[in-house]
């Protein structure tokens, strides 16, 4: 069958089935609406946090990021996954304890103070916002790809299908919406990474294949990539860094942070029945990511090595432009992939010297959409991933989405400005302010301000400067003070927008951007995108400074983080 | 309230003891003795780099389960549970 109509079908199932369970399992009450009733089996509850979890770029950017960086792409892989450790061990199970909904909510009880509650919910939406603004774009390209529609239409068929969902279904119905995404973006993930292990090393479990001789060969496949890659002129991929050792730390803990920091994943754990169950849930949402993530390096270091081989093959001459395969040409129309005949002799040189190579412009996040094509898996896998791809990204918006909705409804209407509003008039302003958001976020991805990747660790960055610092010190520092937590959040989020701003531009206009977007110029040679570890020490130094000048916290509250500090005598999810 | 402080300490040291472990694959074996590790070869994973890129996410996922266990038994212990 051809292959556009075998994705429309295959795209077109999968969101049958997501539809379906929404409605099925569609919010009666506040509460299902913002935590699915807490009565999610922790087993399910790791897979639908891992959907929520793996975005548009764990699915379709980082293996493609991992490909051209090498060893120095670990960050993501570290980073990503890491930030587990920190939220199972360091927060999940006391959040649970205290059975709120949201995290301002924690932050305004804890901290005594209504500011606190109302800075906590601005850094939310700052970090929320930014982060479904990228994926709306990730929904907009993959919609327009495989619908083969212009980007605009892909968009605002994406806006829809997650306007439904979410707004329909609430907490309870994308819980099981997403499960069902995990298991769709999962196999669409490691299928073709298995047939393509498969091929190059006779090794089905792709993770070992990476680690394996090549077909016929005695040569492991990774010292084969770092041997053309270093006849081609480029970096030994398995020792190449990211800029430097001190940048490489400071990545991998800013992305460990901010997941830790990030409220959509925080509220996952207030949806289980008991405090161990927030424990086990965070392992096991680990345990489904870990199989996209190990998977991931196999997938990033076979695509380079397929990519070089099918333009140079070894013994033979370079391809030829005219003999170029279809998937070359598809991407080609995108504009993502371009070749230019340097030295005229009609086949393509892919090498690093700028002046000779001739495939000038190779997107990085192609990769993994490209990869089952460059392999010549069947039109099948093909689809698979494309399915795959907009599960992940549309899993995550949704999430997002519900973070950004409960913050508006729950935290500043119900619990600032209009307390004495009904259980309904809530539910009713949550929805509003889901369809708000999915409307702001789908008009800043009409004119995406050249977004992307940078926005994602953005958004990390910013949850792991502001957030994460006020909830341990909630948890951990009975003592803790109110003006400390809300001087330490301003000044976390701030330092860390203005270091952002002040290399990539105000709000990304590169133009605006007064000290430019220079390696000289970074503090400590870090990269913006690396800058929430800064911003959280910056969080925490500040708001132990403050909370010096004040007293410390008073007893009923030093009361309270005694009592969530221990598991017995937890109720179920509540309200008030 | 001393028996929910005695909780609450072995809470801490088993958290401390595991995000030690926690560092030391990640920060220490991934990143810090990266070029040290990578002398050492595993099959075709140079170790240094096997660490960064698949042994770090396996170790953080038994230190989820090992936390997860360890407390359940603490609650327990100590009558905290729920």
């Amino acid at each position: 069958m051809e292959l556009q109509t075998l994705t429309y079908i295959v795209v077109g199932i999968t969101f049958v089935l997501y539809l379906g369970i929404a409605f099925w399992a569609r919010a009666g009450s506040t509460k299902e609406f913002y935590v699915a009733g807490g009565g999610i089996h922790p087993v399910l509850n790791g897979m639908a946090t891992g959907a929520d979890w793996m975005s548009a770029a764990s699915f379709i950017g980082m293996a493609g990021l991992i490909a051209f960086y090498g060893y120095g792409g670990s960050v993501f892989l570290m980073g990503w996954t890491g930030g587990y450790v920190l939220l199972a061990l360091l927060l999940a199970p006391y959040l649970r304890k205290f059975g709120k909904f949201t995290v301002p909510e924690f932050i305004g009880d804890r901290f005594y103070s209504k500011t606190a509650r109302i800075v906590a919910v601005i850094c939310l939406i700052v970090a929320s916002v930014t982060y479904v603004i990228g994926q709306m774009k990730g929904i907009g390209v993959a919609f327009s790809r495989f619908l083969q529609v212009p980007y605009e239409i892909g968009l605002l068929v994406g806006m829809t299908i997650v306007f439904f969902y979410s707004v329909m279904g609430g907490m309870k119905g994308i819980t099981y919406t997403q499960i069902a995404q995990y298991v769709v973006l999962i196999f669409a993930y490691t299928i073709p990474a298995v047939f393509i292990s498969l091929n190059l090393t006779g090794n089905p479990i792709p993770q070992l294949g990476l680690g394996s001789t090549l077909i016929g060969s005695e040569t492991f496949l990774l010292d084969r990539l770092d041997q053309i890659v270093t006849e081609l002129g480029w970096a030994e991929y398995s020792t190449q860094t990211r800029l430097s050792t001190t940048n490489m730390i400071a990545y991998t803990l800013s992305l460990m942070i901010g997941t830790a920091g990030l409220p959509h994943v925080i509220i996952r754990f207030f949806t289980v029945p008991k405090v161990k169950d927030a424990r086990t849930s965070a392992g096991w949402a680990l345990v489904f990511i870990a199989i996209l993530y190990t998977t991931a390096p196999a997938v990033a270091a076979m695509a380079r090595l397929n990519l070089i081989n099918t333009m140079q093959p070894v013994g033979q001459e370079n391809l030829a432009y005219e003999e170029r395969p279809d998937w070359f040409k598809n991407w080609e129309t995108t504009g993502l992939l371009k070749f230019e005949d340097k030295n005229g002799d009609g086949r393509i040189q892919y090498e690093a010297d700028k002046t000779k190579n001739e495939l000038v412009k190779v997107d990085r996040d192609i990769m993994v959409l490209a990869n089952p094509e460059i392999a010549k898996l069947p039109n099948w896998v093909i689809a698979l991933v494309a399915a795959g791809g907009l599960a992940a990204a549309l899993s995550t918006a949704a999430g997002l989405l519900l973070a950004i909705a409960s913050a508006i409804s729950h935290d500043l209407l119900k619990g600032v400005l209009r307390p004495d509003i009904t259980e309904k008039q809530e539910l009713r302003a949550s929805r509003i302010a889901m369809a708000g958001a999915i409307v702001f976020a789908g008009y800043l991805g009409f004119n995406p301000p050249d977004f992307a990747a940078g926005t994602v660790a953005l958004a990390f960055g910013l949850a792991a400067s502001s957030i994460f610092p006020a909830l341990m010190m909630g948890i951990f520092s009975k003592k803790m003070n109110r003006e400390g937590a809300i001087a330490g959040m301003i000044a976390g989020l701030s330092v860390t927008l203005f270091y952002v701003f002040q290399h990539k531009g105000i709000m990304f206009i590169a133009s605006t951007s007064f000290l430019g977007d220079l390696p000289n110029n970074w503090f400590l040679g870090i990269e913006p995108n690396a800058f929430g570890a800064v911003g959280a020490s910056v969080n925490f130094a500040v708001a132990l400074v403050v909370y010096r000048m004040y007293g410390e916290a008073p007893k009923e509250v030093q009361d309270m983080v005694e009592h969530i500090r221990i598991p017995a005598g937890a109720s179920q999810a509540s309200d008030h | 309230m001393s028996k929910n402080n005695a909780y609450w300490s072995a809470n801490v040291s088993l958290m401390i003891k595991l995000l030690v472990v926690w560092f030391a694959v990640s920060f220490g074996c991934g990143i810090l003795l990266v070029d040290v590790l990578n002398n050492i070869q595993i099959g075709g994973y140079k170790l240094g780099f096997w660490f960064a890129q698949q042994g770090a996410i396996y170790t953080f996922v038994v230190l989820i389960f090992i936390y997860a266990k360890k407390m359940a038994a603490l609650d327990i212990e100590y009558g905290v549970d729920e």
